[in-house]
């Protein structure tokens, strides 16, 4: 790319979505492009896929050269050849039926014979194994599975550039790690140059070549990823991962890429117990730092949502849910875990009472808001002053928003908007707002915006409003929760304080614990700082700590 | 409506059989009046459903069009000025005037919805069994946009569909009055374009619009492919004659005529066994892979 600028045909051309940006990708590199949301990431991953200008439109500046090919004399369809390119979305990323067709489909527009497109599905099944799922009908696959077909479906014709533009904000952390795992594999073993865009960059800092960082449109880091996390640390502390904002934080240094270079860099530092002993547990309260807040279990003695040996049988389906019983009380804070399918879900929509049990009885004390996976779903009207009363807006802090269109809000926006909504007290409301229970809300959100979304939870929490939230990610539950309830396959397989469920665990773990091993309950960066810390006024003299 | 693989002599034909057999018995059903053609096609169709292992998809399809054939079975007495045999006076009633209800006439209405009915089941029959990736491959030679278009407004119905009711749901956690049925389509339609610009998106990503023409597949014929071109054959047969040779006669006006002899009955016999022999022979029907 060379000095190229964009503005969207939709937008001012003042506010362009790429400004004057510069960038070289060589054969075989792993490119991280990191960035808040709106900072022009997806754009230009777009102009090297050539979507932008050919099927978005507006105007651009510049020059961009895939493979050889000038973006400005061939359209995606002819650099398909040599550009693989994977969305978020692996809905909208399928067009045919089976998935064998799927991958299929790229080779026929190209004229490939049938023996030749055979080979070429087979070649690539193979490799990203999805061999087992060539006959199978797209529509009956999971989103894991459907974001690797698509990934296949980018990569038959073996292009030697693939971009992919946060291909895991849609799925769930063992689907999105199992993709990203792919496309190292892709990269180390057939030297496929990669572009990858990633709000969870801890995920793939350790197998980048270089990140780079875009704000406002301009590429503001393009740096190694340590240079990057020493970067970040200084000027971004939104894009650092919680490894290095731990070690940073205590003042160890360098910056670690990944766990494993953090516990390497303790171990070197004698700062790294062999496991969390009880001992180290109890080292926050020997050294005097407040620990978390206690689960507020004798909360329970009033309970906002009570579920009473919860089934729910689906006519000729599954059983989703088996025989819960939960109390969850007027303020507490409760994440709710557990992979894909394991009825997370299911339970918050009793609670709000969009279904009903097969069996057993939820009760609730007053109104229970349920904010869904896609805020955009309750946004129904022309502007957002037609969606909510105004002093509701201002208490949302959204009253400057009242002319726009809720379509043209960012992530963060549509989900105080949403939030604001399921909350709200309308005038004819019968009961007070008991509970609130929130299903995935930090998908494709990026640090800030969650950082806003916990003070917002622990707001309700303090007003009284029992707090009940469905996610995947650790690092919210560590940030927001008291309680942390485990559920597989429909039945509660732990409840528990969130450090003991967080602390402790392999997949359900924050990146701290990872790092300490759960030693001090420490699960966020701040908490596992001030544990090492404290470890380091007690080191010997001779250690050595970064400035 | 979704293609659903299964091991069944049907799924096993090319797509070009399948849409012969398919297409023969919804024929079948639009050139013939009698009763007695309509109801062995009708065997037929929920037969080679049944056959084919997408006995569920036919009956979502006919929760659909048994309340349209009702519908069509009612309004025709209705509105149908013919026949003799009166059987209800309801005088003068506003816009439809003098309104006598004959029997003909709610006989030649259940007909229609008969033949409404069997056309949607065998049009359900086609969308569950055959195949629409082959579908477009068979079509893109002639036209692949306009077969790809097809294609991808059929997959696009259970896309929509969960995110209809996926925001039908999110309606339902707002609190206070609901939101006018206007802002709710108007929704709906905006997320629908969103999707379909997506989806158009992808196209483009995957080269659709540089597709060149596919260079001719040759593919011989299986078994299955042979059974059921030839099943479609006789069925179009079996009814071509039954037209030319007056065979199950049917008239609703003025005064019904029903022709239901030894014959009639033979013909019936042989729609259902002609629908039903090609998935006598179930060799070679499992897919290689599962």
């Amino acid at each position: 790319m060379e000095s190229v600028s964009y503005s969207y045909a939709s937008r001012s051309p003042s506010k362009p979505a790429l400004d004057e940006v510069s960038l070289s990708v060589a054969a075989g590199e792993l490119v991280v492009v990191a960035g808040l949301s709106g900072s022009g990431k997806s754009t230009l991953l777009r102009a090297a896929s050539g979507l932008v200008p050919h099927f978005h439109g507006g105007e651009m500046a510049g020059r961009v050269v895939v493979g050889g090919m000038d973006t400005r004399e061939h359209g995606p369809g002819d650099l398909a050849a040599v550009c693989g390119t994977l969305l978020q979305d692996p809905e909208t990323q399928i067009v045919m039926a089976t998935v064998a067709s799927e991958l299929a489909f790229g080779l026929e527009n190209r004229g490939l014979g049938a023996t030749a497109v055979a080979r070429e599905v087979q070649e690539v099944a193979l490799a990203l194994g999805i061999a087992p799922l060539l006959e199978r009908a797209t529509h009956e696959l999971s989103g894991g599975e459907l974001q690797r077909v698509a990934l296949g479906a980018a990569l038959v014709g073996r292009p030697g550039l693939v971009v992919l533009d946060e291909p895991t904000s849609q799925l769930d952390p063992v689907a999105g790690d199992e993709l990203i795992w792919l496309v190292r594999r892709l990269n180390e073993q057939w030297g496929t140059a990669v572009i990858l865009a990633e709000q969870r960059i801890e995920r793939c800092l350790a197998a980048a070549d270089r990140v780079v960082v875009m704000d406002a449109g301009r590429i503001v880091c393009d740096a190694t990823p340590a240079e990057f996390l020493v970067w970040a640390g200084r000027s971004c502390k939104a894009l650092q991962t919680p490894a290095a904002e731990l070690l940073g934080s205590a003042g160890i240094g360098p910056p670690p890429t990944g766990v494993k270079a953090a516990r390497a860099t303790l171990a070197a530092h004698g700062l790294l117990t062999p496991s969390a002993s009880p001992e180290a547990q109890s080292e926050l309260e020997v050294n005097g730092t407040p620990r978390r807040r206690p689960w507020r279990r004798s909360l329970k003695a009033n309970p906002a949502i009570e579920f009473k040996h919860v089934w729910h049988e689906i006519r000729n389906g599954p059983t989703v849910i088996r025989d819960v019983c939960l109390s969850i009380a007027a303020g507490e804070m409760v994440a709710l875990m557990g992979a894909n399918g394991a009825g997370k879900s299911t339970l918050l929509r009793h609670a709000a009472g969009l279904m009903k049990p097969t069996r057993g009885s939820v009760n609730v004390d007053g109104r229970v808001a349920l904010l869904l996976q896609n805020p955009g779903d309750y946004l129904v009207h022309e502007c957002v002053g037609d969606e909510l009363e105004i002093e509701a807006l201002r208490g949302a802090g959204l009253d400057h928003l009242v002319d726009r269109h809720p379509r043209d809000l960012s992530g963060g926006e549509r989900q105080r908007l949403a939030l604001a909504i399921v909350t709200a007290e309308p005038a004819t409301a019968t009961a007070a707002l008991g509970a609130i229970c929130l299903d995935e809300p930090t998908r494709g959100m990026d640090h800030g915006h969650r950082a806003e979304l916990v003070a917002q939870l622990r707001d309700f929490g303090d007003r009284g409003s029992a707090v009940l939230v469905a996610t995947h990610d650790p690092e919210l539950a560590a940030a927001f929760a008291d309680r942390v309830i485990l559920v597989g396959d429909g039945v509660v397989v732990a409840d528990g304080s969130v450090a003991a469920i967080l602390g402790s665990g392999w997949y359900f773990a924050t990146e701290t614990a990872r790092v300490l091993g759960g030693a001090g309950d420490a699960l966020l960066p701040a908490d596992g700082a001030s544990l090492l810390r404290s470890r380091l006024a007690k080191a010997p003299l001779e250690l050595k700590v970064a400035p | 409506m979704n293609y659903r693989r299964c091991s069944s002599p049907l799924h096993a034909s090319r797509a070009a059989a399948g849409m012969a057999y398919c297409g023969a018995l919804a024929l079948g059903s639009l050139v013939s009046d009698s009763p007695v053609v309509l109801v062995a096609i009708l065997a037929g169709v929920v037969g080679a459903a049944v056959a084919a292992g997408v006995g569920r998809e036919i009956r979502h399809a006919a929760l659909l069009a048994v309340p349209l054939a009702l519908l069509i079975a009612v309004i025709n007495p209705l509105v149908a000025r013919e026949g003799l045999t009166v059987i209800a006076r309801f005088g003068e009633v506003g816009p439809l005037g003098q309104l006598d209800i004959t029997l003909e006439a709610v006989v030649y209405g259940a007909i229609l919805g008969l033949r409404a009915l069997v056309v949607i089941l065998a049009c359900a029959l086609y969308a569950a069994a055959v195949d629409p990736d082959e579908v477009l491959r068979l079509f893109r030679r002639l036209s692949l946009r306009s077969a790809l278009t097809a294609t991808l407004a059929t997959r696009m119905v259970p896309v929509l569909s969960r995110d209809a009711r996926r925001m039908a749901d999110a309606q339902r956690c707002r609190p206070g009055a609901p939101p006018g049925r206007t802002a709710v389509v108007r929704a709906v339609a905006t997320n629908a374009l969103d999707r379909a610009v997506d989806v158009a998106a992808t196209l483009e990503l995957r080269g659709y619009g540089v597709a060149r023409r596919p260079p001719r597949e040759r593919r011989r014929w299986s078994r299955h492919d042979l059974a059921f071109t030839a099943s479609a054959i006789g069925l179009v047969g079996l009814v071509a004659v039954s037209r030319i040779y007056a065979l199950a006669e049917f008239g609703a006006y003025p005064q019904l005529r029903i022709a239901l002899g030894v014959e009639e009955l033979l013909l019936a016999a042989a729609i259902i066994a002609v629908c039903w022999l090609p998935f006598l022979d179930r060799r070679g029907v499992a897919r290689s892979r599962s």
